[in-house]
């Protein structure tokens, strides 16, 4: 979608940090009128660029006191093995996100689990006894933040 | 702290976060009344920590995402702070994480093109301090990447 302004950028950097804000409330901020507001909100929703929300929640508080990203490397190629990896690494419900990537690995997978031997449980229950995996890299996330990107 | 219930409300969010409280009391079986009650209650004990809008980068013309490994001189006891502080500074960087491991800090970054990516890593990704080695991942697609928690 072309044509994009700095109003549209400022909405877009608003609602990133927060989804629940009403396009009253965000218009205020901006100075535009609700129905304005509104209308570019639903102009960007509608070229995908807002592709939805996502829920943040305290993953500590919750229980999930370790993430791990894992770089896996498959041992055997070729489309069908592709697809049986992809549907089942998917279906853990501890994977949280799965990149397909070029590089030194084929997937990077996000796992979090309750700590270090939960996670243990996962690798080698899960990940490891999944069709087709050959190499595995594991690093520990110690920090992550988003940034808000390049929005004007 | 949480109980059943609670781990209900938070498993339909995570599935849908933008439906209505009253859709999703609906679904619960619950008054709405009671649904916002206890919304309340994760958010002010800090379980519930907002909600942020998902921007497809790609449809707003970055086409290239590339995940740069990067290795630090921890000689330098200032390396990680001054690298992330630096990063920061940089518009196309999207995520920085740091990790325990043979990657010390990952970089997500985007770019319209090649060409517009090969300007990003020569004049801003290559000035960054204390790197001693980066390695880089070109992403192809996303598989699954509603990062939901299995509550």
């Amino acid at each position: 979608m072309s044509g994009l302004d700095d109003l549209d950028f400022a909405i877009l950097r608003a609602l990133s940090e927060d989804a629940t804000l009403s396009a009253g409330a965000l218009g205020r901020q901006l100075g535009l009128s609700q129905p304005a507001t509104w209308r570019r909100i639903k102009r960007l929703q509608e070229a995908g660029i807002i592709a939805g929300r996502r829920l943040e929640l305290d993953k500590e508080k919750l229980g999930f006191g370790v993430t791990v990203f894992l770089g896996v490397k498959l041992a055997t190629k070729g489309r069908v093995s592709l697809e049986d990896f992809e549907r089942a690494v998917s279906a853990i419900p501890e994977v949280q996100t799965v990149e397909h990537v070029l590089g030194m690995y084929d997937y990077r997978l996000r796992v979090t689990a309750r700590d270090i031997s939960d996670f243990e449980r996962v690798l080698r229950r899960r990940v490891m006894t999944l069709p087709g995996v050959g190499n595995v890299e594991a690093n520990v996330l110690l920090s992550e933040e988003r940034r808000p990107g390049p929005l004007g | 702290m949480l109980d059943d219930l609670d781990r209900r409300i938070l498993r339909y969010m995570q599935s849908d976060p933008e439906q209505s409280i009253p859709d999703l009391a609906e679904r619960l079986g619950l008054t709405a009344s009671r649904l916002s009650r206890r919304l309340e209650k994760l958010r002010e004990s800090g379980v519930i920590l907002g909600q942020r809008a998902v921007i497809d980068w790609r449809a707003l013309g970055y086409e290239v995402e590339v995940s740069l490994r990067v290795t630090l001189d921890k000689t330098n006891p200032r390396a990680f702070d001054e690298f992330i502080e630096a990063a920061r500074g940089i518009a196309e960087v999207i995520e920085i994480q740091t990790f325990l491991g043979q990657v010390d800090v990952r970089l997500s970054v985007i770019a319209r093109d090649m060409p517009h990516y090969q300007q990003i890593y020569r004049a801003a990704i290559l000035n960054l301090p204390h790197i001693t080695d980066i390695e880089a991942l070109m992403h192809v697609a996303r598989i699954k990447s509603d990062e939901v928690l299995p509550v």
